[in-house]
């Protein structure tokens, strides 16, 4: 039956919301949602090693990727707040880290330790790949043995974090599916969650309204800040009008026009709530409970590695044509309003919002379809990207290597 | 009756197709969020789901309204019921 949506139901609340969810206690304090135990390289060439350690032991995962070697300055500072802050992560409970040389190797190994959780570095230099990948393996069968008896248990709400990032977005996106996250984050602020939104170049034409969420004079003038020096960069490397790149050319396909639509569509996701600090790429918040705005990239797997650096255990991804991105550490859930990308790429969506456009379900309705879904995830429940397989482990570079 | 278009704002002048298309002289029903209003609109063109559709007619140098917010300016003049995209918007900023 039809049920006519009124402005007073779309913003009251459907659900009584669950007060926790299951997670692993970490030694540090947090919560993870999940218990990896991953074999992470410092640097591009140690992939290989990484690789063939994750391959002889079950139940670890490699995070190649592609940088690491002659950085410096803030690039090579981002490169080691990326690999410490993954490493630190709660949804990993043991770490294993290869490097080619032991300096850098140690010093990441340094840095994930503080955590108090399980962490031991290998370097290949004077070893070799073989010899390296046999003593890796031998500890990360026991780091992983170790883990396995690990037992989810009852944690308060607040030990989610969750970041947010939408990708493939189309006009059901801001319509929709992004509004349902903010909807999401309007219910769960209250219960004292992190949560992080980011995507610095794709709020360009809607800057000025994002600035207005501070919710201190400071909070806004950090983000026009980051904002305008995001934008200066983006014009002085342009070479054309961007008409390819932004919006994309599924954006198009999906309705979008221009940037500023995009904008003002992205936008919706952080609902009612005003941002209490801007962080620089893969830093952790340190300001308590709330919403944090971070510097990053809008594409999708680079913006999420950054926040599953910061420490955020638990992503929302809303898509209108249907990106399909994934994460090696945390796990995204994905929602679309768009019910043609339900009908064709289904096995990609875990929380189909779609009868709002029909206004069969009102927004209310809708993040609390979400909310579930999100509990459900943070309970275990595997995410369709993770079911697939996307593990998506990318490096933001800010620069090229000395 | 079903909902065709989808509209953000009572300010705006574009609004969503959110049907999987409309046809050519489709008398198309339209709700606004904002105020849980509704209207009509009959369209000229043919436009598919998540495209927008000109809700009054607009000539080149105006802007397009979306959220209640300026998304960009029209480089073509455009009537109403028409489809509105890249071949006649073009954003204000790069």
């Amino acid at each position: 039956m039809f049920t006519f949506t009124t402005l007073k139901q779309r913003s009251g609340n459907n659900m009584e919301i669950p007060k926790s969810f299951l997670g692993y206690k970490r030694e540090n304090g947090r919560a993870g949602t999940r218990n990896h135990v991953i074999i992470l390289p410092v640097d591009d060439i140690s992939n290989a090693c990484a690789e063939a350690v994750a391959n002889n032991i079950k139940g670890t995962v490699a995070l190649p990727h592609s940088y690491g070697r002659l950085q410096f300055g803030a690039d090579l500072e981002l490169h080691f707040r990326t690999m410490i802050g993954t490493g630190c992560n709660p949804n990993v409970a043991a770490v294993i880290v290869i490097g080619i040389e032991p300096k850098w190797t140690k010093k990441i190994v340094d840095g994930i330790a503080k955590t108090g959780k399980p962490v031991e570095g290998f370097h290949i230099e004077r070893t070799g790949d073989i010899g390296t990948t046999m003593k890796a393996s031998k500890k990360a069968q026991e780091y992983v043995m170790w883990a396995s008896e690990k037992q989810r248990e009852e944690c308060p709400m607040s030990d989610l974090w969750i970041s947010v990032k939408c990708g493939e977005s189309d006009t059901t996106s801001g319509l929709a599916a992004n509004p349902t996250v903010g909807n999401l984050m309007d219910k769960l602020e209250p219960m004292g969650v992190h949560l992080c939104f980011g995507e610095t170049s794709e709020l360009t034409g809607a800057e000025k309204v994002c600035a207005t969420r501070g919710a201190t004079p400071e909070a806004s003038d950090k983000f026009m800040k980051t904002w305008n020096s995001y934008n200066d960069f983006i014009l002085k490397e342009a070479t054309d009008d961007l008409s390819e790149s932004q919006p994309t050319a599924g954006n198009i396909a999906g309705g979008l026009t221009t940037i500023e639509e995009k904008a003002f569509g992205n936008f919706q996701k952080i609902g009612n709530c005003k941002f209490i600090d801007v962080l620089e790429p893969a830093e952790e918040p340190t300001k308590g409970k709330g919403l944090y705005f971070m510097d990053t990239s809008s594409a999708a797997a680079e913006c999420v590695t950054l926040q599953a650096a910061a420490g955020f255990n638990i992503h929302l991804f809303p898509t209108g044509q249907g990106n399909i991105v994934g994460n090696p550490i945390e796990p995204v859930v994905k929602l679309t309003a768009n019910p043609l990308t339900v009908k064709g790429m289904g096995e990609h969506i875990d929380c189909d919002v779609s009868k709002i456009l029909t206004r069969e379900m009102n927004m209310s309705q809708a993040g609390d379809e979400l909310i579930k879904t999100t509990l459900r995830v943070a309970n275990g429940r595997l995410t369709c990207a993770e079911a697939l397989g996307h593990k998506e482990f990318v490096m933001t570079k800010l620069y090229r290597s000395a | 009756m079903a909902t065709d278009i989808i509209i953000h704002d009572k300010k705006d002048n574009v609004g969503v197709v959110v049907i999987e298309k409309i046809t050519p002289k489709q008398d198309c029903a339209c709700w606004i969020m904002e105020d849980d209003s509704s209207v009509n609109i009959q369209s000229i063109d043919e436009i598919p789901l998540g495209h927008k559709i000109a809700m009054i007619d607009l000539n080149e140098g105006d802007t397009i309204l979306k959220y209640g917010h300026d998304i960009g300016k029209v480089v073509k003049s455009i009537k109403k019921g028409e489809h509105v995209h890249v071949h006649n918007v073009k954003t204000k900023k790069w």
